[in-house]
């Protein structure tokens, strides 16, 4: 469900932005998300749904750090267990 | 001026019809004769196909329904291993189709059959009522040199899969145009005699070839296995996919490897000559994104003798099993 | 943390047996675009949850499109695949072969365009989908409205997740952890798991829909196991809060109602409805219930992860992609569909052989 996928604004127009995916371009409503010229935004379905963090370079970088964070995390609860 | 039911009738409307849009575009001797069927010289085995035209629109971004029909039909004898000769032409045309359409969709017809090296030498035309719509129904004959032996049984384990270029892109053309999405991708249709004749001229093993239409890639695949009785090992790393087609397919959540093209062909060659011949076809006319995909292998572990498979090694390095198209790989969007 | 140690750890592991479902078509569909299965641990079970909005539509939703486009005023516009889903008898696909004007468009916003160039039709959007679509057809209704165009009609299928999660939970499926919808999240937020997961005491974690991104999905939903915690690793696009702006045309828009999901039954709450003040664009929404589905058919099973695509009886036989039974072999997104894809060499969408 729900494809979507990121693009740049190219252009705005009252609630309308063309957005850019790497050549193909869709005039997607722009009434829910406040977007101007060269912001990464995700479109679904004709309309923008999300502006894109700006961090996007890092996301992967995040997203590992995330998951030992998570796992620190857990590792740590195991520990207080195995003490009782 | 637009094709009414006079145009059909037979009288000297069509008459006029016939030679001031399909004579002047494809003028030869053959046609010029205007018997009611083509004498022409043969041959020991004789390569003959037939295909017909429905695409709407009838002119898309890179191309139209003539230059498609020339070119389904060549690319089809050419993966047959014939030298293409001779096609024929019947168009159905509806009424209120505007003769200026008709018009430049027989010249680019013509041009694409110059470009191609075949005669067009017998056509026919009937009217249709309707909303101003053209089809075209072609026959194709291309003569087989003596001792070329290709065919789609011939694939044998070890092959390389050689693939001419850029996957997806006509059908991205024609369902963009039709959607109303605006992009730069153009039909990739393109007659192909050039770079087939190149491999053999300059001795590549070819043991079978396809033309990548209707179903994709993986569609097209899957048919060879069965004829061939192997399987096929892809990287999909390797698959050819420019980037405005790919995000096209990524906004539809289609997959390129099952969108059509009208100017790929897909070559299984033998593993010794397969370098030599990427580097022929991407020196030849719409070669230049030309990429090795992958190969041929025996059919073990995956697959079996009656139930082949096509095999894509993803990019994170999973093994995705491709299956023949199903259904009309319709969008999913929501 | 490398993928490289990602991918060992879901290829090696061997601790309990782990059952993850994702909720989201778009994540079936990538798993088997990716080949995901192929490298997990034959520990760790994925199963598709209802996030296919095809597979969940009812067939009396599918009836009353038909109904719809018998009328020759009437023009049906929807997306793809929902036009090959059969209802209690016909498809929609069926219908347009008999003559219905049926349209296939990217976005629901074409409507507008389509409805200003013939005003004498009255233009249907087939109006299906979950908390991510349903802002773009709060807008639609919304620029109609100030438009003023008086020919544009909603039938409306809008389903909610938490609601349907809540009922896999409860009801005994054995899932540990939900891979949680990417672009649900991005519009509601992942918070809305929040309560699920501390109820129920299992891990969601939303994800993007690249092969590695799912894979770092997995791998945290494995370690997190029987703990009641959200995780955002999508970053990039997901919010604890979403888009409050969708969230805001939405429920100006729509209001909450129960409503049917296919094999699942009624669910409290689970539904978008348009508000009385917007009634003038609904096409007859609402008690659309009735869910006949052919016989033998397991759909409602698979959909809950209870059972696998390979074990319903109609399976490969009478239900194929190209002739299928039950919504869930429709959709790219389907569960059987994509076991269908791999049924050959007997990767049956369950456990690896």
């Amino acid at each position: 469900m729900c494809v979507a996928i990121p693009g740049t604004v190219i252009e705005k127009k009252d609630h309308t932005a063309t957005v850019d995916f790497g050549g193909t371009k869709v005039d997607a409503e722009a009434g829910l998300v406040e977007v101007r010229e060269g912001d990464r935004v995700l479109v679904h379905a004709g309309c923008i749904i999300q502006k894109l963090d700006q961090k996007e370079a890092n996301a992967m970088t995040a997203l590992f750090q995330e998951l030992e964070d998570a796992l620190a995390e857990e590792e740590e609860e195991e520990g207080r267990l195995n003490a009782l | 001026m637009n094709i009414t039911m006079a145009h059909g009738a037979g009288g000297e409307t069509t008459e006029r019809l016939i030679t001031e849009i399909f004579m002047s575009a494809f003028q030869n001797k053959e046609l010029l004769r205007s018997g009611d069927c083509a004498l022409l010289p043969g041959a020991e085995r004789i390569a003959v196909t037939t295909d017909s035209f429905v695409v709407q629109p009838v002119i898309y971004p890179g191309g139209d329904i003539g230059r498609l029909s020339v070119c389904g039909t060549v690319n089809d004898l050419l993966a047959g291993g014939a030298e293409p000769k001779y096609l024929t032409a019947g168009f159905i045309l509806e009424t209120g189709l505007e003769l200026n359409t008709l018009k430049l969709i027989a010249d680019s017809m013509a041009e694409t059959a110059r470009e191609a090296g075949v005669m067009i030498v017998a056509g026919d035309t009937k009217v249709i009522g309707g909303k101003g719509g053209l089809m075209i129904n072609t026959a194709g004959f291309g003569i087989v040199p003596e001792g070329r032996e290709i065919g789609p049984e011939m694939c044998r384990p070890g092959d390389a899969l050689l693939i001419s270029g850029t996957l997806g892109d006509h059908h991205a053309a024609i369902l963009g145009k039709r959607m109303g999405i605006k992009n730069d991708i153009v039909s990739d249709n393109a007659p192909l005699r050039e770079m087939v004749e190149t491999l053999f001229v300059n001795g590549i093993r070819v043991h079978a070839m396809r033309d990548v239409t209707r179903g994709g890639l993986a569609t097209i695949l899957n048919e060879l296995a069965k004829s061939s009785k192997v399987c096929f090992e892809l990287e999909e790393k390797a698959l050819p996919v420019s980037e405005s087609v790919h995000s096209f397919a990524g906004l539809l959540g289609l997959d390129p490897l099952y969108m059509g093209n009208e100017g790929r062909m897909l070559f299984s060659v033998d593993e010794a000559d397969a370098e030599k011949a990427l580097e022929l076809i991407r020196k030849s006319r719409y070669g230049e994104n030309a990429a090795r995909i992958g190969g041929a292998a025996e059919t073990h572990g995956y697959g079996t003798a009656s139930a082949p498979s096509v095999i894509l090694k993803t990019l994170i390095g999973g093994r995705r099993i491709l299956k023949a198209l199903v259904g009309e790989g319709l969008p999913r969007i929501c | 943390m490398p993928y490289e140690s990602i991918l060992r750890f879901l290829t090696e592991y061997d601790g309990e047996k782990t059952t993850i479902m994702e909720i989201c078509g778009s994540h079936t569909a990538a798993i088997e675009h990716n080949g995901i299965r192929s490298l997990l641990s034959p520990a760790i079970r994925l199963v598709s949850g209802p996030g296919c909005p095809v597979c969940v539509t009812v067939s009396a939703y599918i009836d009353r499109l038909i109904e719809l486009s018998k009328r020759p005023e009437n023009v049906i516009v929807t997306f793809g695949d929902l036009i090959r889903v059969p209802g209690s008898g016909a498809s929609l696909s069926d219908a347009a072969a008999l003559g219905a004007d049926v349209r296939m468009v990217y976005s629901p916003m074409d409507i507008l365009t389509l409805a200003k160039k013939e005003p004498d039709r009255v233009f249907i959007f087939a109006a299906v989908g979950f908390e991510t679509t349903a802002p773009v057809y709060a807008r639609l209704v919304e620029l109609s409205e100030e438009d003023g165009q008086k020919n544009v009609r909603l039938l409306t299928s809008l389903k909610t997740m938490p609601e349907v999660v809540d009922i896999l939970c409860s009801s005994g499926g054995e899932i540990d952890g939900f891979l949680a919808p990417g672009h649900v999240c991005a519009v509601s937020g992942y918070r809305i798991f929040e309560p699920l997961a501390e109820k129920y005491n299992r891990p969601f974690v939303a994800a993007g829909f690249e092969g590695n991104e799912i894979m770092a999905a997995l791998y945290a939903l494995v370690r997190l196991k029987g703990r009641g915690v959200v995780r955002n690793l999508y970053p990039r696009v997901v919010t604890a809060e979403g888009n409050t702006s969708a969230i805001g045309a939405v429920s100006r828009i729509f209001e909450k109602g129960d409503a049917s999901w296919r094999g699942l039954g009624r669910i409290a709450s689970s539904g978008l409805y348009l508000r009385k003040e917007y009634e003038r664009f609904d096409a007859g929404s609402r008690g659309l219930d009735r869910d006949r589905v052919a016989e033998g058919c397991r759909c409602a099973f698979v959909l809950q992860g209870k059972e696998t695509s390979t074990a319903c009886p109609l399976f490969g036989k009478n239900c194929t992609p190209s002739s299928p039974k039950g919504a869930c072999m429709v959709s790219g997104e389907g569960s059987c569909f994509n076991a269908f894809q791999n049924s050959q060499n007997g990767l049956d969408g369950g456990f690896r052989p």
